[in-house]
C-alpha cells in the first residue's frame, strides 16, 4: 500500500499516524508488530529498545527470527537510541520503535524530546492493574505517569491494530474506552 | 505423544477441534490462546502447559508471534522441546498418528506433509 515520510494511510480506518510509530507493548516483537502494523505501513525497520535485551545475545536472537528479511531490527538501551535517534527519523523508510514498559518510555521520552506521539499498543493483565481496555492494564501509578507525560504535551492513544479506533488516554482514563 | 497447539484467538482450539472431528484423536493436543496475555504470562502458562501435559512439541500458529517466542525462550531450558512453526491442520493430522517414533521425526514427517497440503486449487487459466 502506497505510504509517505511522515504518515501513512490504512483502508480499514482510515486514520492516519505517523510512520514512526513509537509503541509500548510487553510482548514486544509480535504478530501484531510484525504483520498487523508492518504490512499495511510498509515497515522495513524496528527499533527494540531495552536496556536489558540490548545486552542479551540470546534475548535477540530470539526476536530475531521472527521479523522477515525484509524487516531491520536493532536492539538499542535507552541511551544508544538517544543517541541514534536522529539516524532513525532521516531514514526514508518506515520504522517503528518499541518500548516494553511505561517506565522505559519515560526514560525514552526523556531522552528524546522530538518524540511527540505514543502508541499503547499492549500493557496486559498484572495483580496490581486495572483494566482499561481488552489489551490495556494499568496501575494507579502507570495511570498518574501517563498523564504527566500527556502533560509535557505527549500525544498517547491506544490501538492494538491499525484498523481498531484510537482512543485518546482521556478517555482511556476515563473509562470511555471499549472493553 | 502429546503436543501443544499454541495461536491467537481462536486458532489453536479450532484445530484440535478439526482434529477431534476427523480423527477422534483430539485429546493428544492441549489448545492454548495468548489472548489477553502479556510476554511473561504467554511464557508461564506455556511452560505449565508443557510440565502438566507431558507434551514434548509445541505448534505455534505464527513465526514472528509471542508463542513462538515463548517456545524458543523454553527451549533454552528444555532441549528436547520441538517447536514447529506456522502449523496447519494437515500438519496435526499427520502428527498425530506418529506414536511410534521420536518427537522430532514425528515433527519433520508432519511438516513435510504440511507443506505438500498448500495449494492453489484449480488455478484459472490465464487468458
Amino acid at each position: 500500500m502506497p505510504s509517505r515520510r511522515g504518515t501513512a494511510r490504512w483502508p480499514s480506518s482510515g486514520s492516519r499516524v505517523p510512520v514512526e510509530l513509537v509503541r509500548i507493548d510487553d510482548r514486544m516483537i509480535h504478530g501484531q508488530v510484525v504483520v498487523g502494523w508492518g504490512q499495511p505501513l510498509d515497515v522495513r525497520f524496528i527499533v527494540l529498545v531495552d536496556d536489558a535485551v540490548a545486552t542479551s545475545d540470546w534475548e535477540q536472537e530470539l526476536y530475531r527470527m521472527g521479523v522477515p528479511p525484509s524487516m531491520d531490527l536493532h536492539f538499542d538501551s535507552v541511551a544508544d537510541f538517544a543517541a541514534r535517534y536522529a539516524a532513525y527519523a532521516a531514514d526514508p523508510r518506515s520504522g517503528v520503535v518499541l518500548a516494553p514498559d511505561i517506565p522505559t518510555l519515560e526514560r525514552v521520552v526523556e531522552a528524546v524530546p522530538a518524540i511527540r506521539a505514543v502508541n499503547l499498543g499492549g500493557i496486559h493483565h498484572r495483580a496490581d492493574r486495572t483494566q482499561r481496555l481488552r489489551y490495556l492494564f494499568l496501575s494507579d501509578a502507570e495511570a498518574a505517569a501517563l498523564r504527566a507525560l500527556a502533560a509535557r504535551g505527549v500525544v498517547m492513544t491506544a490501538q492494538d491494530v491499525p484498523s481498531a479506533r484510537p482512543i485518546p488516554l482521556d478517555d482511556l482514563l476515563a473509562g470511555r474506552g471499549e472493553r | 505423544m502429546r503436543g501443544i497447539v499454541a495461536g491467537h484467538g481462536e486458532f489453536a482450539a479450532g484445530l484440535v477441534s478439526a482434529v477431534e472431528q476427523i480423527t477422534g484423536r483430539g485429546a493428544a493436543f492441549v489448545a492454548l490462546t495468548n489472548r489477553g496475555l502479556s510476554g511473561e504470562d504467554i511464557t508461564r502458562q506455556l511452560a505449565d502447559a508443557l510440565s502438566d501435559s507431558g507434551a514434548l512439541t509445541v505448534f505455534t500458529d505464527l513465526p514472528a508471534g509471542s508463542w513462538t517466542v515463548a517456545a524458543r525462550r523454553l527451549q533454552r531450558e528444555r532441549p528436547s522441546l520441538v517447536v514447529v512453526t506456522a502449523v496447519n491442520l494437515p500438519v496435526l493430522l499427520d502428527y498425530v498418528f506418529q506414536s511410534e517414533v521420536a518427537p522430532v521425526e514425528a515433527a519433520l514427517h508432519a511438516v513435510a506433509k504440511g507443506h505438500g497440503a498448500l495449494a492453489v486449487v484449480g488455478v484459472p487459466s490465464a487468458r
